[in-house]
């Protein structure tokens, strides 16, 4: 059911919170604990924009339980804006008009179907930017 | 590195094994290694069993594996443990079998690589090796192991200007060298020809630069110098172990394209060997696919970065190269063992340095590498193997 492990989540995948640093400014996405040399509270809560181009893609035509349904579907990293980078899959796009450097953004969709009594996860997907 | 030496070697054939269990193979992996040492050595004299499996829990619904398999070996009673690194696993049973020889706890230890997968279908394979890479937010949004790999294909292509069929030589040397090897999953060559045709998996890696999940099991005997030297058969001494670790999602690394475990750990071992790259003779690298290989021979400084397929092309990753890999077919052919696939490498390496490996002999190899990742290069371990 993994109720609790995808609730958790909800910060980062429905608004793609991730943190700042309050010293250097360095922002990073998904938020994790701060390193064992660093003041606890040193990295705050900070929202993304939800904004990056393409670094790299894939399209997958095999995929593993819960996806199986949605294949093929493409997935890419992505340079966020704000600098870091992510994996997420693309949507409202296809496969010959992907490329790296196309500038995306951040939308909130069903991820996965965790069977008859889980959850539908949902979370970010990117897409093209409409122009 | 203090002497540590590996005694006897034997992996059975990588396969879909429908009629064999775990434990079949596990034992079958077993014997043939006690078979190659000269006088015959009691079983008794095992101090321990590490066993080296990445899939149990999730393929075979076992988990506690050293008791299980000990005990199928009817050697209850004796230490046994299983380590996990994901495909990393096998590399890390041998160093943490050297390490306890070396620290005087035990004589011999058996480091057994043993998984077991075809009881399950592809969607359920390809979700367990999805267990080595980050669980919230990789495996979960739908990446794969697999994906992981054609991410930094393409991006690699992107950078260093290369087109996917650049990526041939590497399977297809692969192919060339397993189709000799009597284990090899596959055996049949391949073409470039054949490589352009082949339909995609996750673009824009095809179905002939993915390596497919079999059944089996491999064995070294890992002993210490004061035993080895009871023996008459050849040995082969661990002269150097690096082991090194990066992030478990691969795109919180600065620089994606350059594996740092695996720079770090070859670095380590060659070090303790106090060996440079142009004395190791014969290489073994964690290749699923073309751009495993090409990354690991970068990372461990084995060729500039960019120039793997290139350095490919010109032959160099051939028998009679200057970095011979996958002289048992590597992933691709010889096909993948999960977390026995580092102890399947070390019997390849075992065979190199004592010159029985047939067609793909490298001539008089004395020096050699073996360096296998779990995950895309989350834990990456070396290991040099030196002729006696």
């Amino acid at each position: 059911m993994d109720i609790a492990k995808h609730w958790r989540q909800r910060a980062t995948r429905y608004r793609m919170q991730g943190q700042r640093h309050r010293e250097t400014g360095e922002i990073r996405f998904p938020a994790r604990p701060s390193a064992l040399c660093e003041d606890p509270a040193v990295w705050e809560p900070y929202i993304l924009s939800g904004r990056g181009e393409i670094y790299s893609f894939t399209v997958l035509r095999q995929s593993a339980d819960g996806f199986v349904d949605l294949t093929p579907y493409p997935l890419a990293m992505v340079r966020l804006n704000e600098g870091p980078l992510v994996v997420a899959q693309l949507t409202d796009c296809e496969e010959a008009e992907l490329s790296i450097g196309q500038p995306v953004e951040m939308v909130t969709r069903r991820l996965k179907d965790t069977g008859e009594d889980g959850v539908l996860v949902y979370g970010y997907k990117f897409r093209p930017v409409l122009s | 590195m203090k002497p540590v030496y590996i005694v006897g070697a034997h992996a059975t054939s990588v396969a879909e094994h429908y009629e064999f269990s775990l434990a079949d193979l596990a034992l079958e992996a077993l014997r043939g290694a006690f078979k190659m040492v000269t006088p015959a050595l009691e079983p008794e004299r095992i101090g321990a069993i590490y066993v080296a499996n990445a899939f149990g829990e999730a393929l075979v619904g076992q988990a506690n594996l050293g008791a299980a398999l000990a005990s199928a070996a009817g050697l209850s009673g004796i230490d046994a443990l299983r380590v996990e690194a994901a495909g990393a696993s096998g590399g890390l049973a041998l160093r943490q079998a050297a390490m306890a020889v070396i620290c005087g706890t035990y004589d011999l230890v058996a480091v057994l690589g043993a998984e077991k997968v075809t009881d399950k279908l592809e969607d359920r394979m390809e979700a367990a090796q999805m267990l080595s890479i980050d669980s919230d937010t990789e495996a979960d949004i739908g990446a794969t192991l697999t994906s992981q790999w054609a991410l930094l294909m393409r991006r690699y292509m992107h950078e260093y200007g290369y087109e996917a069929a650049d990526f041939a030589p590497f399977p297809i040397n692969a192919h060339s060298n397993g189709k000799h090897n009597r284990e090899a999953l596959y055996r049949f060559s391949i073409t470039a020809e054949k490589y352009l045709k082949a339909p995609q998996i996750a673009s824009p890696l095809n179905m002939l630069d993915c390596s497919s999940l079999g059944d089996g099991a491999a064995v070294v005997l890992v002993a210490s110098e004061r035993l080895a030297r009871e023996l008459t058969s050849p040995r082969v001494r661990i002269g150097g172990s690096g082991l090194s670790t990066d992030t478990a999602a691969l795109y919180q690394r600065r620089d994606p394209l350059l594996l740092n475990a695996a720079r770090q750990s070859a670095a380590t071992a060659m070090q303790q060997a106090g060996v440079v790259h142009a004395d190791i003779d014969v290489l073994e690298f964690t290749d699923p696919h073309s751009i495993a290989a090409a990354l690991a021979l970068e990372a461990s400084r084995f060729v500039d970065r960019g120039a793997a397929p290139r350095h490919a092309a010109d032959g160099g990753i051939t028998v009679s190269g200057a970095t011979p890999i996958a002289t048992a077919g590597g992933y691709k052919a010889r096909g993948d063992v999960g977390g026995a696939n580092g102890v399947y490498q070390l019997v390849e390496l075992v065979r190199q340095l004592q010159g029985n490996a047939g067609a793909a002999q490298v001539p008089n190899a004395r020096v050699a590498f073996a360096q296998c990742l779990g995950g895309v290069g989350s834990t990456a371990i070396s290991h040099i193997l030196l002729a006696e």
